[in-house]
């Protein structure tokens, strides 16, 4: 099994979650394919056309997926609460520790301790049973806005001329630029200096 | 409500993105998807970048240009860059690096404005190439309207990936060598860079997949921190941008909304005349070379002076074009000037040209004039001419006298012509010349010499 912690998949983790800790069963998978004949599929970060998934109405979109206070809490619940299918996974399930770090200088999150890993952990094994679903000859589904098309604004400029406005957000500017550190600040230094978020 | 989720697309970006598609020969996507390209830089605030990495706006296409070769860059070749795709994407903050105070400056004025990415295949062998196929796709974005491409503006950015690789083989590692802000350190850079990785494999070494910048300063390419390795930008769709459709004549629908639909039909039959085109026009129209009408094009400003001269003057394309490019550009390049900071105007030099086309001043006479019209003090061409008695002799009958005297003058040289001693004409020529006080056109002295001697 090939881990690869998207945001898309964060996103498939954290509102298939939120969904199943308020409805157990809203999870309703059209069409399965029979358990002795489970078949892995090609594309592991769309979501598959015929997994249909109610959301409540209280669905908190502004959640940035970066976010450590994210994913972690619903996936505990959802682990106990599910009665979904589940796929067996191959080898342990465990992400190496190179790929953790990796993933950490990439998103700057801090998975900080081993708890929070094996938390990781089971939100992928949760989403995999997205394999359990047959989607051969189905075509992903990508956007929900895929029968629209991108609506064309003409060139006009309609807004701006809000320099002192957009600085005043910043209360350190230098003749209108914003400052900010030079270049990229490599990551083991920032562990060292600034106290995680995530640590526990 | 739904409608609050969707981002809007500025309509001009598109239209521009379509034509330098069919510009460049491309199939152009009539349905493309947009997506994030995420990575953490102080100039691109929102942590990602929209651009079209999964299917563009146009794919597959292909660039032409001509390489001059030769001595005299005579010799002609066209070659082609295929173009891998063209892409709709944002453009990110501007950041100004202050080492000294150890802090980024970021201008955040550009960031999330639209840009057209041309990828090239690894079609280009060295520098040279490069240079020139940049060069024409700037002058096609110039001529349709898309960019004004002013490299040192950065209003064209380009990214150098380069590898190395015995013949036969696969491509070797690539590294991508940043801050080019001309053709010139374009082509340097690309040269330096083929030759830095060609040195290091033959030392044993290995290339490393990094991005590398170039020093204009010291010539050379510097590597820059790239400690991550390979980075991962975690491409995701771009939930609030649904696909960019677009239409031709035959889907066009019915009832279309035209500030909503962008007819591909309709921009190919808007484009402009693009550089091939242009270079072939002034061919057939003024009968000059092609290598002429390239250069003609390729220098900023260069052809809108031949063609002001060429509308101001009686003498001929083929006259004029001689002396707008073997001796007016030849005078700005050494002094490294713009065509526009030339001292002498359209109208100076077709005033010069028509002083020598009536015959008044002969060729070198002329050359005398434009020294002295470079000097820019002012003065009509045939102002300086009257200064300087520059004038031929129109008295032929003089003429014909200065003849017969060097030819009574010298007989030794006489007889070197009656025996067809072929460089004896020429020195009886320049005697003549020196005695007219070069006031004589030399065509006419010969013709007068060789009729006086019966050849």
């Amino acid at each position: 099994m090939s881990v690869q912690a998207s945001p898309t998949l964060f996103m498939a983790m954290a509102t298939a979650a939120t969904a199943t800790s308020a409805h157990p069963d809203v999870v309703s998978i059209a069409r399965v394919a029979p358990p002795s004949s489970l078949r892995r599929t090609r594309s592991k970060e769309m979501w598959a056309r015929a997994l249909r998934v109610r959301f409540p109405a209280t669905l908190n979109r502004g959640r940035g997926f970066a976010s450590k206070a994210g994913p972690q809490g619903k996936v505990q619940e959802a682990g106990q609460g599910t009665h979904s299918p589940r796929l067996a996974t191959q080898g342990a399930g465990r992400v190496p520790a190179a790929k953790i770090e990796h993933l950490e200088r990439l998103a700057l999150v801090n998975f900080g301790s081993r708890e929070a890993v094996a938390r990781l952990e089971k939100a992928i094994a949760f989403a995999d049973q997205l394999h359990a679903v047959d989607t051969d000859g189905v075509e992903p589904l990508e956007s929900v806005l895929e029968d629209r098309c991108v609506y064309l604004r003409s060139d006009n400029v309609a807004e701006g001329n809000c320099t002192e406005e957009l600085l005043r957000n910043s209360h350190h500017v230098v003749e209108e630029y914003f400052v900010a550190p030079p270049g990229n600040i490599s990551l083991p230094d920032l562990v060292n200096k600034t106290p995680s978020p995530t640590a526990e | 409500m739904e409608g609050e989720l969707s981002g809007v697309l500025n309509r001009r970006c598109v239209e521009a993105a379509v034509m330098t598609g069919l510009a460049l020969n491309c199939h152009i996507n009539k349905k493309s998807l947009f997506d994030r390209k995420h990575y953490f830089y102080s100039d691109l605030p929102a942590g990602y970048q929209i651009t079209q990495q999964r299917l563009p706006i146009a794919a597959n296409g292909h660039l032409t240009y001509s390489v001059y070769m030769g001595k005299k860059r005579s010799q002609m070749t066209t070659k082609t860059v295929r173009i891998k795709q063209i892409q709709l994407e944002q453009d990110s903050g501007k950041s100004l690096h202050d080492d000294l105070r150890s802090q980024t400056l970021i201008d955040l004025n550009r960031a999330g404005v639209g840009l057209l990415e041309v990828v090239l295949e690894p079609d280009l062998c060295c520098g040279e190439e490069a240079a020139i196929a940049v060069r024409e796709l700037q002058m096609i974005l110039q001529a349709l309207g898309t960019s004004q491409a002013n490299m040192a503006e950065g209003q064209l950015r380009v990214d150098a990936n380069v590898s190395v690789h015995h013949p036969g083989e696969p491509l070797g590692v690539r590294t991508e060598v940043k801050n080019l802000n001309s053709l010139r350190f374009l082509a340097k850079a690309i040269d330096y860079e083929i030759q830095r990785q060609i040195t290091e494999l033959e030392n044993g070494g290995e290339i490393l997949n990094e991005t590398r910048s170039f020093d204009y300063k010291l010539g050379c390419t510097v590597s820059m921190r790239d400690k991550e390795g390979k980075q991962d930008y975690r491409f995701m769709p771009e939930p609030n941008l649904p696909p960019l459709v677009l239409y031709d004549a035959t889907s066009l629908p019915a009832d279309a909304d035209s500030q909503q639909v962008v007819n591909i039909d309709q921009l190919r039959d808007m484009l402009p005349e693009l550089p091939s085109a242009t270079r072939e026009r002034l061919v057939q129209q003024y009968g000059i070379l092609p290598e002429h009408s390239f250069t003609l094009l390729n220098e900023v400003g260069l052809l809108e002076f031949f063609q002001s001269v060429i509308k101001e003057t009686r003498a001929e394309p083929k006259r004029v074009i001689n002396w707008v490019l073997n001796t007016l550009l030849y005078y700005l390049k050494q002094q490294n000037l713009a065509v526009s900071e030339s001292p002498v105007t359209p109208a100076a030099l077709a005033e010069l040209l028509d002083l020598l086309d009536s015959k008044a001043i002969s060729s070198s006479a002329a050359k005398q004039v434009f020294e002295e019209l470079w000097k820019g003090e002012g003065k009509t061409a045939a102002q300086i001419v009257t200064e300087q008695q520059l004038e031929l002799m129109q008295d032929r009958e003089a003429l014909e006298q200065l003849c017969q005297a060097a030819i009574d003058g010298h007989p030794q040289v006489v007889m070197d012509v009656k025996n067809r001693n072929p460089k004896a004409i020429n020195k009886l020529i320049g005697l003549v010349r020196r005695t007219s006080l070069s006031r004589a056109d030399p065509t006419l002295i010969k013709e007068i010499l060789e009729r006086k001697l019966s050849l």
